[in-house]
């Protein structure tokens, strides 16, 4: 035993000219982006206004941060993984299989854990405390400490590309391949230290906002008035409590087979590598949902506020969402209809898993008929919204046929099967985060994204994903599995480089985005938000100036309606000035800044790759340190920060007059149109 | 809005988010018209649902253990292996501990150090028992050869019983930590809310034991 | 269109939405469209729409159902969907703004019952079908040809234990008599799968699953693993030979006549990570294999070799 464990020159892998060509040029930009900050002399002000920030709106952002960087890494991912099948027939492709298996292994896990869930739970952390007309979530240090472990996360699955490798096993590691006699190399152990880390992460997120959705909210905001975000947010986030439990369990076990030699999973001493199946589902499709409710939830805000009318059958969208959030639970098996459970079982599973089609169709009538009747304007996040429902119908009707047992077992592990979860997890996931990006983010930073830009990148997207996926819907059914590093079938080949240009033409619709924020960065002054409701919003996020000031609102909003603040400005609108009186001000209390997220991110990448190198000194350290972390964060006294009157004052009134301003334009502008 | 827009409108703030109700204002449980509730009962409630995530977490050992009592691979099982009289003073232990848990969420209510000191010592005392006999069971077993590695049964037996044994001891570290604060720190109310989510991860412990005494033991030496 | 309400009614619908034929027409080419894409799609030589047996026959007329089905509403749902938020467009001025027409009892129990009858419906072909279709069933009365199937580290081994002959990466069967597999994994999961002959089942270790297909017209069919297995998995796919009786027949006597016989040591050679240059046969089977394999008795596979100085080589294994 030495010094640094299992760990050796060995393990940077200087033979192999992609990941090492990669990761140097990543280690260049993130040294150089690091250089650059110190030089400006902003380090103190990232540490102190962000790193140890606990406003939920800059963690938030934060969380979206990460998100985008690491979809540009997964989507790295993905035109490798399409150019070495566009390539690879009848030959070996560039990649090496081993090299290949890890792309994809990384590719979904990256994707899954590292940009869906951030970009999730960014926006959550965002709007929901806005929503609900408060300052800040439950635990805002909790929140923090949350964002530190998912990004700590995600620092080790990327430290996998330099030191040792990734799991070759897919994106979900099913034993017995996953054991350590079929992968006796570190890269199973990356994905499972990088997930029980982010995951911790992830279940205080979901204690959190279920606390915060269900104990805070503004006076007067029923649970028949908070918004469907706010609603969707509960569902996920009760999914994620319940949820992410069994998927920290199941690694538990994995691990302890792989350091210990329990037999959990493993081929001998009796193990069944079938319960990893069950377990890992048991999280598994829950976590889908996880996913999609909250787009769901953004998908009801945007076409609400973009077709002047309330969500059409309010009432209805929550037992909808609720329903889903149950039956959620109810479905895993059919992930493994093709491991023979008998027909009884599939059957009820296969129509289990249908009975979820019931309220996600009426989600999409009720969105039809939001429109309906409606004002539509055809901003950014509506085209996302639309792009959608057109979309995710498809992708919807593959998953329904999917729950059919006798189809699955030709479809199952296909690229069919593979089709339809991009078309899901691209269609209603990744479409609904750009939606609430680009409607949201005006509220974060102040000013509105590039329309221009915009819907030039939703285009490409949506073309893009077609041309990509639409023949994954053709190569399946004509019986190509996924995964395939190489193929001898030459029907396949032309719809493989289909794909590949699909995949190049989402590229471009990425450089749209990236220089969507460019542009509108440069133009910021042109583009102010100066009332902070730059789209006539119906929620209380627009009640407040764009960004919010630290304690989100000076006082409390009452609410007395389901839209709030649409409420608010119809009075205004009626009375012809703001509907509250100033307020007599009052210095607010807020949580005061602190480092225990980022120290515990930081001992929790240490202890991980220790553990994952076998460098157990480390480990021991790095627990000492966390617990050492806890009782100075124990220990502290003084734990909040005065915001003085004058400064609540100063904030508030000057958006009472950007508002009283507008409002008053807007009675001339009307008078004059009379 | 009656109470809470009152006092707004006064020109207090009694949602400083977090902080306790203004003294005339209430404790609103957050079901709509009050407003947030207070900090004390937002601690209690995300506590209380960290530890359903929890019981969700043992369940799955649970589930792993079910499936897996009778892959022996050729080992011993239950009837061979398991020692009631061991597990009956476990039990008793940890019960009795849950009791003088109690006793200190009197004490602490009256502000009482010494009797706060006294309590969670004794409560200690008999988790640090409890963790010393589960250590000696477990060595015990492997050193007949029935360790974790023998059998899949036995690996979801260590895996199941260990990762409550492994809750206890982080509960004992916080114990020991909550000693240290109530002298230092006095009874502050963030001191307060601490001892009450101790207080619920103790007795949630002791709940799922009273399931692993049930299901593993008791079923595993009775049925034959 | 959907608008039932008396209520809604009173306050003026546009009294002749000019969507409403362009959504019956375009539902109808979209469905076409997808109907020729399935189409080209089942003209290929793998296809599963191109079935060569009753099972993939069977399995795609419920594919094909459930499709129709359900395009019955996700085709005109697609374009209102467009066609309400054109027509909807806050510019055009013919459109009615109604915005407080949030709730209606009637649509919403419309949209309720909708998607439950299609499940309901659904519900039923999955019901009957699953159970028409069980792997585990056999498909007629008539007496199967056993053959039992081992996924190795990266091959596939066939034993045909009534003619004790063992086949490696190549399947071949009688056309037109009901086939009977026993299938196992002597290491990771794998799912043993040609598409054109119907149903997949997972090859696990530990476990046997059954399977019954049935090959109706002779010919060659790609085989493959569908669960992904390793580094080696692109390259664990066979081929399936359907070929007459007596082909057959002759086929069994070749292999009876030639190659190594498949004893305690082949087996353990094949436990090894390894790629076959070419298909093989052996000339006799060990008695009682296949359920010395799947009741664990013999050693699972080896896994990659510590040793092994490339690791990104797959070697080839010869008989």
């Amino acid at each position: 035993m030495t010094l640094l464990g299992k760990l050796d020159w060995s393990a940077i892998p200087f033979n192999q000219p992609i990941p090492l060509v990669a990761a140097a040029v990543v280690l260049i930009v993130v040294l150089g982006g690091l250089i650059w900050v110190a030089a400006k002399g902003w380090i103190p002000y990232l540490w102190n206004e962000w790193i140890t920030s606990v406003d939920h709106k800059r963690i938030g952002i934060m969380y979206c941060l990460l998100g985008l960087v690491m979809l540009l890494r997964g989507f790295i991912d993905a035109i490798m993984m399409r150019g070495q099948q566009a390539l690879a027939f009848h030959s070996a492709g560039y990649l090496p299989a081993s090299h290949f298996d890890q792309i994809f292994s990384a590719h979904g896990t990256i994707m899954i854990f590292f940009v869906a869930m951030p970009f999730v739970i960014g926006l959550m952390n965002v709007i929901v405390p806005l929503q609900l007309g408060v300052r800040d979530v439950a635990f805002p240090t909790l929140n923090s400490v949350s964002f530190w472990l998912t990004a700590a996360g995600a620092l080790l699955v990327n430290l996998s590309l330099v030191v040792g490798e990734f799991a070759h096993t897919g994106w979900l590691p099913y034993p017995p391949l996953s054991e350590l006699r079929y992968s006796p190399g570190v890269g199973v152990d990356y994905y499972c230290w990088a997930l029980q880390i982010s995951g911790a992460g992830t279940l205080m997120t979901g204690i959190n906002f279920v606390t915060t959705i269900l104990k805070l909210r503004a006076p007067g905001m029923h649970y028949t008035r908070m918004p469907m975000f706010c609603w969707t947010a509960l569902a996920s986030n009760l999914l994620i409590v319940a949820a992410f439990p069994v998927l920290t369990a199941t690694l538990a076990m994995l691990l302890l087979d792989r350091y210990v030699g329990f037999h959990f999973f493993t081929n001998t001493g009796g193990g069944n590598s079938m319960m990893f199946m069950n377990l890992i589902w048991a999280w598994g499709h829950p976590e889908v949902y996880i996913l999609v409710l909250p787009a769901f939830g953004i998908y009801s805000e945007v076409v609400s506020t973009f077709s002047n009318k309330p969500l059409f059958g309010y009432r209805s969208m929550i037992y909808a969402t609720m329903a889903i959030c149950i039956i959620s639970f109810m479905v895993w098996l059919h992930h493994f209809f093709t491991m023979g459970a008998g027909a009884d079982v599939n059957s009820i599973f296969g129509i289990a898993s249908m009975i979820i089609a019931v309220p996600t169709g009426v989600k999409i009538f009720n969105w039809l008929f939001t429109m309906y009747g409606g004002s539509v304007r055809f901003h950014t996040p509506m085209l996302w919204t639309i792009g959608f429902m057109v979309t995710f119908t498809i992708g919807g009707m593959t998953g329904v046929l999917l729950a059919v047992p006798p189809a699955d077992f030709q479809l199952h592990n296909s690229v069919f099967l593979v089709a339809h979860f991009h078309n899901v997890i691209i269609g209603a996931v990744l479409f609904g985060a750009f939606a609430g990006y680009v409607y949201w983010f005006p509220k974060a930073f102040g000013f509105t994204l590039d329309e221009r830009l915009g819907k030039w990148a939703f285009w490409l997207w949506l073309i893009g994903f077609w041309v990509a996926w639409a023949p994954g819907y053709v190569v399946g059914l004509e019986g190509m599995t996924r995964r395939l590093q190489h193929y001898d079938v030459a029907e396949w080949r032309p719809w493989l480089i289909v794909a590949e240009v699909g995949v190049f033409i989402i590229l471009l619709g990425i450089i749209a985005q990236i220089a969507q924020i460019v542009v509108s960065v440069r133009t910021r002054e042109q583009r102010r938000d100066v009332t902070g409701d730059p789209w006539d919003g119906r929620n209380l996020e627009w009640a407040t100036s764009s960004p919010p000031p630290p304690f989100n609102f000076a006082v409390l909003p009452d609410v007395t309606d389901q839209e709030p603040y649409w409420d608010m400005k119809e009075r205004a609108r009626e009375i012809g000035q703001l509907t509250r009186p100033e307020p007599q001000y009052e210095p607010i209390l807020m949580p005061r800044n602190s480092p225990t997220g980022f120290v515990t991110a930081f001992l929790a990448v240490a202890t991980g790759f220790a553990l994952i190198w076998h460098i157990w000194w480390l480990v021991l350290l790095g627990l000492a340190g966390a617990y050492a972390t806890f009782v100075v964060f124990a220990w502290r006294d003084h734990d909040e920060e005065l915001i003085p009157v004058e400064e609540v004052a100063r904030l508030d009134r000057a958006n009472r007059a950007a508002r009283s301003a507008a409002l008053q334009h807007r009675q001339l502008r009307r008078e004059s149109v009379e | 809005m009656s109470a809470p827009s009152t006092a707004l409108r006064t020109g207090r703030d009694p949602y400083h988010m977090g902080h306790g109700p203004a003294a005339d204002v209430p404790e609103y449980t957050g079901h709509g018209a009050g407003g947030p509730s207070p900090k004390r009962i937002v601690v209690g409630y995300g506590f209380w649902i960290f530890i359903l995530s929890d019981v969700i977490l043992f369940s799955c050992f649970f589930a792993t253990y079910t499936v897996l009592i009778d892959a022996r691979a050729g080992g011993p099982g239950p009837q061979q292996l398991f020692d009631l009289h061991n597990t009956a003073i476990e039990t008793a232990c940890l019960l009795l501990s849950s009791f003088t848990c109690g006793m200190t969420s009197l004490a602490v209510a009256r502000h009482n150090l010494l009797w706060t000191e006294i309590t969670l010592a004794v409560t200690g005392l008999l988790g640090l028992t409890f963790i010393g006999l589960e250590v000696h069971e477990f060595l015990g077993l492997m050193a007949q050869g029935a360790g974790p590695t023998r059998s899949a049964f036995l690996t979801s037996f260590f895996a199941l019983v260990g990762c409550h044994g492994v809750h206890v001891t982080c509960g004992l570290l916080w114990l020991g930590t909550m000693m240290a604060q109530f002298p230092a720190k006095g009874f502050k109310e963030s001191i307060l809310h601490r001892y009450l989510c101790f207080s619920l991860f103790w007795h949630a412990l002791d709940i799922i034991w009273i399931g692993i005494f049930t299901v593993v033991y008791l079923i595993g030496t009775i049925t034959p | 269109m959907l608008l039932l309400d008396s209520e809604d009614r009173s306050r003026g619908v546009p009294a002749m939405a000019p969507w409403r034929g362009i959504v019956a027409r375009c539902s109808l080419a979209v469905s076409f469209l997808l109907a020729a894409l399935a189409a080209s799609a089942s003209c290929r030589a793998d296809s599963i729409l191109s079935p060569a047996g009753p099972v993939a026959a069977g399995d795609r007329i419920i594919l094909l159902d459930a499709v129709f089905i359900m395009l019955a509403i996700v085709v005109p749902t697609m374009l209102v969907t467009v066609a309400f938020a054109w027509w909807y467009r806050a510019s055009n001025m013919r459109a009615t703004y109604r915005p407080d027409w949030t709730y209606s009892g009637r649509l919403e129990l419309l949209v309720w019952s909708i998607p439950t009858l299609v499940i309901f419906f659904l519900g039923g072909v999955i019901w009957i079908g699953s159970h028409r279709l069980d792997p585990f069933e056999p498909l007629s009365s008539a007496k199967p040809l056993e053959i039992e199937v081992v996924a190795l580290d990266w091959k596939w081994l066939f034993i045909y234990p009534e003619q004790n002959v063992a086949s490696i990466n190549r399947l071949v069967v009688p056309v037109g008599r009901p086939l009977h597999f026993r299938i196992t994994s002597a290491s990771v999961f794998n799912a043993f799968f040609v598409p054109r002959l119907g149903s997949q089942i997972y090859a696990m270790n530990g476990m046997t699953s059954q399977l019954n297909l049935q090959a109706d017209e002779p010919g060659q069919y790609l085989g493959l693993s569908a669960h992904f297995s390793g580094d080696g998995f692109s390259d664990m796919h066979f081929a399936a030979i359907a070929e007459p009786q007596a082909q057959f027949a002759r086929w069994v006597a070749q292999a009876r006549a030639h190659g190594p016989a498949l004893d305690d040591a082949a087996y353990r050679g094949l436990l090894r990570q390894s790629v076959p240059a070419a298909p093989y046969t052996y000339r006799s089977v060990e008695q009682g294999l296949f359920d010395a394999v799947a009741m664990q008795k013999l050693p699972p596979g080896e896994g990659p070799n510590p040793h092994q100085i490339a690791p990104h080589a797959i070697p080839q294994a010869t008989p």
